[in-house]
């Protein structure tokens, strides 16, 4: 029952985790954006999605059970929500200090980010509903 | 990675920011000032941005490493009257250049801005998830 509870919620988990770490590297790239040398960044957001849902990361996170006897089982996630791939934002055009940041198009990026964060957590809050309707008895 | 770190990467950058601010205000105010300290014209300075980020994975917010003086040669006026004019009547002058000290400014509050936004929408989203399953 539970275990059926947290797979309704494992996808939109793992998105609305991704989206947070995606804003936490476009927020740097914005605060970096005078920074000589400073190379703008970013995650490719459903390669990582993909890739987390594969490893199955459940509703456990990147919480691990600690093991302290051998006959102790793993827990067996291992999976976190660590972003496996921060990669290099190609330029459009490049500045003489070396820094790749160009602000218009990563404050575009960081208001999509939101609004598809704000949209996973609108699914979320409609599975949340449902489920709850379906519990109730009348 | 914690919930809040955006907040601090956000809030570096408006710190920095505000600092840089701080030196263009400081070279405006003493674009005109003869005698500095000890007893030199004033020279314009300027803040080193670095990033917070050690590795080449990570990410993180901005500092300001160093403010350094500007190492261009001062400007020289003529003005014999000058208390302070050397042999030739010539005072030497601070080096700041106002109009670049205002771009200087104008970028300053223009990404001050961007981070203050940054900061409001992750705040708004943070608080919308605290709410989550309520409806």
């Amino acid at each position: 029952m539970i275990d059926k509870l947290s797979e309704a919620f494992a996808f939109q988990q793992q998105a609305l985790s991704l989206r947070h770490e995606r804003q936490q590297v476009l927020a740097s790239n914005i605060a970096n954006a005078d920074t000589p040398n400073y190379k703008a960044r970013d995650i490719d957001f459903s390669a990582e999605l993909s890739r987390a849902m594969r490893t199955g990361a459940g509703a456990g996170g990147n919480l691990e059970l600690a093991t302290t006897s051998s006959g102790h089982l793993s827990g067996g996630s291992g999976a976190s929500n660590k972003v496996e791939e921060l990669l290099y934002r190609v330029p459009q055009q490049s500045s003489l200090d070396g820094n790749t940041v160009e602000m218009e198009s990563e404050r575009a990026r960081f208001a999509d980010n939101s609004l598809r964060y704000q949209t996973s957590l609108t699914f979320m809050n409609s599975t949340i509903t449902g489920l709850k309707t379906a519990m109730r008895p009348e | 990675m914690s919930m809040l770190s955006i907040f601090d990467i956000s809030g570096s950058a408006m710190a920095a920011q505000s600092q840089r601010m701080n030196v263009t205000a400081s070279n405006l105010a003493n674009a005109d000032t003869v005698a500095g300290p000890q007893e030199q014209p004033y020279r314009a300075r300027q803040v080193m941005f670095e990033s917070m980020a050690r590795q080449p994975d990570e990410i993180g917010g901005v500092r300001v490493s160093q403010v350094v003086e500007d190492p261009s040669p001062l400007r020289r006026e003529y003005n014999p009257q000058h208390p302070m004019a050397d042999d030739q009547g010539y005072v030497a002058m601070p080096n700041v250049e106002p109009v670049q000290e205002m771009v200087n400014m104008i970028s300053a509050s223009r990404s001050y801005q961007a981070n203050v936004e940054v900061m409001n929408t992750s705040k708004q989203l943070l608080l919308e998830t605290l709410t989550l399953g309520d409806g």
